[in-house]
């Protein structure tokens, strides 16, 4: 059965793609359907949802289109989720690699290098550096791949290690492969599958990181997250809970989405063989 | 180039296991000539695999030399050894392991050609069918992907790629083992002939003496890492001195067919 | 009355090979077999050929997706086989048979108290005595070994105590010598002879080598492509073999008198 077929058997996987899509549809067609500055007014300030049609989830504060703040901020997350987990893969893949294959004294010193890395809390870590080097989206990025490199990086190592000692690594010395030819085209492929496996755990700790972020007022001012339009709703949270409400939902809905198409491809390549 | 192709001299290799030291290759020494087959034989921890290793350079003795084509081969290292390596190849048991899982059958070929830079890359995919042709394949299998095809056709593009850089012994490691019977024959067949016709040196690894016996000039028979035995194949097999020889004799599967079978 | 009568056993794999018509190829097909209780019998064949299948559908260990027809009867038993306690079975490979942090006497003893509803203690001594009767050097000390302190062979002994440790009446070893090598496959070629010997059990010997097979069976089954083309006294088979799939067998298999296939010095064309 191909690989797709399997994913699609369990609804844990169906669940988890649908959100998924429906997430990536909202981020694609968000300036279609909200053309202009999301951060621009468009109407009277806490319009409650539901009662306007032009402007249905209301408006916040200072009268911005909540629909349109979710819209766009759905992309944002996206970008900062997938961006932060590819940064965070290839720098941890890398480092794994090079540390399980050349052993030694290297796989000694990157190996207390991941072990510093990791001990610092990561969004103690994306904080510090987001505070010192000033907020923009890339900025937030980079600071999250800052401390998510490493776990990547331990399992990574890991399979390399195993991988090192099979037949084909042998034989790639005996034709007389350069080692980082080795590494690098023979090992590296081989060892991706149980780091690939990390990706869902690192994007939705990654939108979860900015959204905390943009929270604390860390954030990219310029652009609509759903962390900072709960921050935003923080103020009138008693009167006007729907303003931090939504992007929660949002933000929960997104991240179970990622965890469940995770999970479902997970055991979508799992081998199955069952006995009687 | 006169003298042996290969000359091991006191070759030693030890291990380091729980803490307790395992002496795996003890003090062995053996040469083979250009064209010969030199089989190693012996009971599974007879060190024969070790032996393999070493003079593959796979890893390094603790002590002895090794002379490769006149040279010390041991004293090569880094780029020399690499480019070095054309010269030695290797055929493993398990033909599926042998190869990147992700490889297809032509770029398992085109590696050693372009590491070795034995032809250009305009050049190459000629080269590469050749081979394919030369093991008694088809060109277009060049195409698939290791894991698609059989076992049998697996190890005969194990054993292009050995060629590939034309080199003057390949070690065989237990290469027919794990093939089933029928097919071992062929694969046997086209590795003699290989050897006939482009004067290939090999170092066949097996524990099947009587595959040893039929296709070996010379076997070393290893015993705990030791040499218990060595000589022409055909006179040890037939009449084995040492004690691990008489076991392995004795312990070799025999089938008494007295005649043709009914019809 | 044979211990296991198999009448048109055809058993089709989930997403088998070779798709025929969008129906994926049997492994075994149509096979009848009778294993008389007490014989040994060798199962030959190729890759491909089914003997494994044969072997795992007895055992009832095929997997949950395989599509089996026809029937496997046991008409010495009044109910079907208890696997694990009617049947043993040995693995080819020794050491992904045995739970690396388990003892050796754990693992032995288990299969008694399951099966026999021994408790600890007396299951334990038949642990002893099964190590014993494998010829593990010191079963005392054995018992508390872990399976990576012993060698291929010395573990595949211990798969066989297992095994056997419920007095099953059918002893099923798939390829369970292919893995060692041949002064240790000898050994425990003998020790399944005089084990079946001394116990009466029945054993169902499944392998690739004839040569090895014909020195321990009494009947030997040739199979290819998921057919039996052969069945017949070990003897008969060997001497005088009906198909020419079995003299092909034979005749590729080189021994000890084989003609040489290389002039005894090199460089001299054959």
């Amino acid at each position: 059965m191909s690989r797709m077929a399997r994913f699609f058997r369990s609804p844990e996987a169906i669940a988890g793609a649908l959100i998924l899509a429906a997430l990536a549809l909202m981020a694609l067609i968000a300036p279609l359907l909200f053309p202009g500055d999301p951060l621009a007014i468009a109407g009277p300030p806490l319009t409650p949802p539901f009662q306007d049609w032009a402007l249905p989830l209301g408006t916040d504060r200072l009268g911005r289109d909540v629909l349109a703040e979710l819209f766009h901020g759905a992309r944002t997350s996206l970008v900062v989720g997938l961006a932060a987990a590819a940064a965070s893969l290839a720098i941890g893949a890398v480092v794994g690699t090079l540390a399980g294959f050349a052993g030694g004294l290297t796989d000694e010193v990157l190996m207390r290098v991941t072990d510093a890395f990791q001990t610092v809390p990561g969004f103690l870590l994306a904080l510090a550096f987001v505070s010192v080097v000033g907020p923009s989206l890339g900025v937030v990025v980079a600071a999250i791949a800052l401390s998510a490199w490493t776990g990547p990086a331990r399992v990574a190592r890991a399979e390399v290690l195993s991988i090192r000692e099979r037949d084909y690594v042998a034989g790639a010395r005996v034709i007389g492969m350069h080692p980082l030819e080795i590494a690098f085209r023979e090992v590296l492929p081989n060892a991706l599958p149980p780091v690939l496996a990390l990706s869902s755990v690192i994007v939705a700790a990654a939108i979860l990181t900015e959204a905390a972020l943009s929270f604390l007022g860390l954030g990219d001012p310029n652009r609509v997250t759903w962390g900072g339009m709960i921050a935003e709703g923080r103020a009138v949270l008693r009167s006007q809970p729907f303003l931090s409400i939504v992007p929660g939902i949002a933000l929960v809905l997104t991240v179970l989405g990622i965890y469940l198409a995770g999970e479902g491809a997970v055991e979508g390549t799992a081998v199955r063989r069952g006995l009687s | 180039m006169n003298g042996p192709l290969l000359s091991v001299e006191g070759l030693t290799k030890r291990f380091s296991r729980n803490g307790e030291t395992v002496t795996a290759v003890d003090d062995v020494s053996f040469r083979i000539q250009p064209g010969e087959t030199l089989a190693l034989a012996g009971p599974s921890g007879s060190g024969k695999s070790t032996v393999a290793r070493l003079v593959l350079r796979l890893i390094e003795p603790d002590a002895g030399t090794i002379a490769f084509e006149g040279n010390d081969w041991l004293a090569l290292r880094g780029a020399a050894l690499r480019a070095a390596r054309a010269r030695l190849q290797m055929v493993f048991q398990d033909p599926l392991a042998a190869f990147n899982p992700r490889a297809t059958v032509a770029r398992v070929l085109d590696d050693p050609l372009r590491i070795h830079a034995v032809a250009p890359r305009s050049k190459r995919p000629r080269r590469i069918a050749e081979l394919l042709e030369r093991v008694g394949l088809e060109p277009s299998l060049a195409r698939r992907a290791i894991h698609e095809i059989s076992g049998g056709q697996r190890q005969r593009v194990a054993i292009a790629r050995a060629i590939a850089t034309k080199p003057s012994l390949i070690v065989l490691d237990e290469a027919v083992s794990a093939l089933d019977v029928s097919v071992r024959a062929q694969i046997v067949e086209l590795l003699l002939d290989l050897q006939r016709k482009e004067k290939i040196a090999y170092l066949f690894i097996a524990h099947d003496l009587g595959l040893v016996r039929a296709v070996a000039h010379r076997v070393v028979l290893l015993d705990r890492g030791r040499i218990a035995e060595q000589g022409d194949a055909r006179k040890i097999i037939d009449a084995p001195q040492s004690a691990i020889g008489k076991a392995l004799v004795a312990a070799a599967p025999k089938l008494h067919r007295t005649g043709q079978g009914a019809p | 009355m044979p211990l296991v009568s198999i009448r048109g056993l055809t058993v089709t794999y989930e997403g088998g090979e070779a798709a025929h018509k969008g129906r994926p190829l049997p492994a075994l097909t149509e096979t009848d077999l009778d294993i008389a209780a007490g014989e040994r019998l060798a199962v030959i064949g190729e890759s491909g050929s089914g003997k494994s299948t044969l072997a795992l559908a007895i055992a009832g260990l095929l997997p949950a997706s395989a599509t089996i027809e026809g029937k496997i009867e046991w008409p010495g038993l009044r109910r079907g086989p208890a696997h694990g306690r009617d049947i043993g079975f040995v693995f080819q490979d020794p050491a992904a048979s045995l739970d690396p942090v388990l003892t050796i006497g754990e693992q032995v003893a288990e299969v008694a108290r399951t099966h026999l509803g021994l408790g600890w203690k007396e299951a334990y001594a038949r642990a002893a005595d099964l190590l014993g009767r494998v010829r593990l050097p010191d079963p005392r000390r054995a018992l508390a070994a872990y399976p990576h302190q012993l060698s291929g062979g010395q573990k595949q002994r211990v798969c066989i105590a297992a095994a056997i440790a419920a007095g099953p009446k059918l002893l099923i070893a798939d390829e369970a010598t292919s893995a060692l090598d041949t002064i240790v496959q000898a050994e425990i070629v003998t020790l399944l002879r005089r084990l079946t010997e001394e116990d009466g059990m029945t054993l169902l010997f499944i392998s690739h080598d004839i040569a090895l097979a014909a020195g321990l069976a009494d009947r030997i089954a040739v199979f290819r492509h998921g057919r039996a083309v052969e069945i017949g006294p070990a003897a008969q088979v060997i001497e005088a073999p009906r198909h020419a799939y079995t003299r092909a067998l034979l005749d590729a298999h080189i021994g000890l008198d084989a003609a040489p296939l290389v002039a005894r010095t090199a460089g001299t064309a054959r």
